[in-house]
């Protein structure tokens, strides 16, 4: 039997309590176990484990993967905490994680800050921790850190998270937003707007029913067979926020050049096209996690789109379009219809249209 | 996607230019001066852009965007009443997304929001409802928008509030109607528009009749157009052969949604509800006769103008901007003395850079094809 394994296991706090107090922000033991019951049970291992003020990691072992530290962080605040296909800790990971990557970067650690609004059930708070160190097992990478702190009903919405994450950059690999030449081709691992949509139509007050998905995943072992087959990529960039619109706004206003997509050729879903056509939404615009936009000079292309089609999470993987001559900044749209249209920047918030 | 592919297909877009591009050789004048077609609604617009449209057509053909945005057209008068209800500490405030970002004079509700204000968006007048039901301690306030095609709604709202007997739930009325204003357009001196491609939403509710003057008097060709890219290069090749051929005849392209006598029981919605107002104030327009709509004594106590003390102001347009020439058709977007600074979709100064439906705004996120041609040239 395994007795003597059990024994030897730290003894972790435990909260017997149902929901969150202010008590258990307070410093004493109920924060302590607090800590203990969700966080550190859940995220165990040997950086964490003992508890300090600060993870301590050796230079030594990160100067061997490469010569450039990634460092990054991000907050979130998604409503609802849990939606198809994800939930906060999932994105929590994923997101920080996948920042990292697109820089080229091998993800290793990450610190977990969480806020939490006092009333909220530790059986929630489990099932966030453990889809946490579910995507850090996936992604390779362990929390090896953390923040807690609880707030007073209304200071925040339930749960808010921040990770921060640090990586190395092998040497050779300078992947940047400026890097993009008139003939580069413009490709994406996928369907486009999955995340956007699925989280609007879990909000519920549309009284939509889909079966779509949050495409939240960590990218680094898609990025790396990517940057493998296709070691000149110019960039990689997550589409997250703002979309796809967005980034290829960002590589063309940063690198000086025109963008120009073809509409057929960028993979939408049915029912992501059907949710923006009810609501008046541009799926261009909509939010991705587990989306990259590669531009690859013509060469690789084609190598390139090959390492992103044989992996999971790049199988419907699709060229969308090419960087052309033309007013700096400028991203054009050929349209299935046959037309052309501007794709700007979005102008604040995506709002329905009245009719 | 089913129902929306069909009106999307390339192989038939192509076909139709090429028919619009035959009937448009037959019509001698138009190598003297374009043809001047007006699409009266914002959805009309949208689609125009979203499906790059303009670029397709020939150049003889000019689209002048007109005033069918109900969101653009709304004064800033109206939203500052709007914000002095939202900020009332009982009351929660429902809106139509795009509503929550026009200006009124010192803000917008999606500032009166942030400072405090309990503003929430809605999908339809019955979330509204809901809302009221829901939160009996509360008041709820509707801002009812739009033409005839959200009338009904907000008309079928207010009869399912009174016979379920909720106190607490009102309408901010500002509901509009598109005849009198076309009317108008057509009246302006310096007029040149040659046909109207007719709204399709709301003629659903309306049915064409209301058009009848339009050719019969203005003689003005006039085709009910859907709102699929497909649909509109169709209304747009019937307009011309009404043109080429010399005729003046309301036409609907529209009719698997339009039916000629439109829809008895909105229009009864409508008429029970509401009554006429003797004029309202248009965004870039200014004041139009019979153009909007209150509520009949009636159903007064779902009136939020008179169950909450407005400023009621009349908030002059800045000076500096052209909307009104824009909407008649005398200027284009981009001539405008402030389109692109300081007129933007962040910092709207004029009304039609509100909404993604108003024109500047549409050439400004989505590009006017035409004004930048030479550098859209390379990736045709």
């Amino acid at each position: 039997m395994n007795a003597p394994a059990a024994i030897k296991a730290r003894a972790f706090g435990v909260v017997h309590t149902p929901t969150v107090t202010l008590a258990h922000g307070g410093g004493g033991k109920a924060m302590k176990d607090l800590i203990d019951d969700v966080f550190a049970r859940a995220f165990d291992n040997p950086l964490l484990a003992p508890m300090e003020d600060q993870a301590r990691i050796g230079l030594a072992g990160l100067a061997g993967l490469g010569d450039r530290l990634a460092f990054t962080t991000d907050s979130y605040v998604v409503d609802p905490l849990f939606f198809p296909g994800g939930d906060i800790g999932r994105l929590a990971v994923c997101g920080t994680v996948n920042d990292l990557a697109v820089g080229g970067a091998k993800p290793l650690y990450l610190a977990c800050a969480v806020i939490i609004e006092e009333g909220v059930s530790l059986e929630l708070l489990h099932k966030v921790a453990a889809s946490m160190a579910g995507a850090a097992r996936e992604a390779g990478v362990a929390i090896v850190t953390g923040d807690t702190k609880v707030v007073t009903r209304g200071a925040c919405d339930k749960l808010f998270i921040t990770t921060t994450g640090v990586g190395v950059i092998p040497p050779g690999l300078e992947l940047g937003a400026g890097k993009a030449r008139v003939g580069d081709m413009v490709m994406v691992n996928g369907f486009m707007g999955d995340h956007g949509a699925a989280i609007l139509a879990a909000r519920g007050d549309l009284a939509l029913e889909t079966t779509l998905q949050s495409d939240c995943a960590p990218l680094r072992g898609l990025i790396a067979a990517l940057l493998a087959a296709a070691p000149d990529t110019r960039f990689l960039r997550d589409a997250t926020r703002g979309g796809l619109a967005t980034v290829l706004n960002e590589i063309a206003a940063a690198s000086g050049v025109a963008i120009a997509i073809d509409e057929a050729a960028t993979p939408l879903r049915d029912e992501v096209k059907g949710v923006c056509e009810i609501l008046g939404l541009d799926p261009l615009y909509l939010a991705n996690e587990g989306k990259i936009v590669v531009v690859a000079p013509p060469g690789s292309a084609p190598a390139a789109l090959a390492a992103l089609r044989g992996h999971p999470l790049g199988r419907e993987a699709s060229i969308i379009g090419q960087v052309v001559e033309g007013e700096a900044g400028r991203v054009t749209m050929k349209t299935v219809f046959g037309g052309l249209r501007i794709v700007d920047m979005l102008i604040g918030e995506q709002l329905p249209r009245i009719c | 996607m089913k129902y929306v592919d069909e009106f999307r297909d390339r192989a038939k877009a192509q076909a139709l230019v090429k028919e619009i591009k035959k009937v448009v050789a037959s019509v001698a004048w138009a190598k003297e001066r374009p043809i001047a077609i007006m699409e009266v609604c914002g959805g009309h617009t949208h689609s125009i852009f979203r499906y790059g449209i303009e670029g397709m057509l020939p150049k003889e053909i000019e689209l002048i965007h007109g005033p069918g945005c109900p969101v653009c057209v709304l004064p800033m008068g109206r939203v500052d009443d709007c914000i002095s209800i939202a900020g009332r500490p009982e009351v929660i405030f429902t809106t139509f997304g795009d509503a929550m970002r026009v200006p009124g004079s010192k803000m917008s509700l999606l500032r009166a929001k942030a400072e405090g204000a309990d503003v929430r968006m809605v999908y339809s007048p019955m979330d509204a409802l809901a809302l009221a039901r829901a939160n009996p301690g509360r008041e709820v306030v509707f801002f009812g928008l739009g033409f005839e095609t959200t009338m009904p709604s907000t008309a079928l709202t207010v009869l399912q509030a009174e016979r379920e007997g909720v106190e607490n739930f009102s309408v901010f009325c500002n509901h509009i109607t598109i005849v009198p204003t076309i009317k108008a357009i057509l009246d302006s001196p310096g007029l040149h528009i040659d046909a109207f491609l007719g709204p399709g939403h709301v003629s659903m509710v309306t049915g064409t009749a209301p058009y009848h003057f339009i050719a019969d008097y203005y003689r003005r060709p006039l085709v009910i157009a859907g709102f699929e890219p497909l649909d509109i290069l169709q209304s747009i090749w019937m307009v011309l052969r009404q043109i080429a051929e010399g005729r003046c005849e309301v036409e609907n392209q529209y009719a698997r949604i339009v039916p000629e006598a439109g829809n008895a029981a909105a229009l009864g919605a409508i008429a029970k509800v509401y009554e006429l107002r003797e004029f309202f104030e248009w965004r870039g327009l200014g004041s139009i006769d019979h153009s909007g709509i209150r509520f009949r004594e009636a159903y007064a106590c779902f009136d939020a103008e008179r169950k909450f003390a407005t400023p009621n102001v009349r908030i002059a347009d800045p000076k500096s901007c052209q909307c009104g020439e824009v909407l008649t058709g005398a200027i284009k977007p981009w001539q405008c003395k402030v389109f692109g600074a300081p007129c933007t979709p962040e910092t709207p100064l004029g009304a039609l850079m509100v909404s993604s439906e108003g024109a500047c705004a549409a050439y400004y996120q989505y590009g006017g094809v035409r004004a930048r041609q030479a550098q859209l040239d390379p990736v045709r």
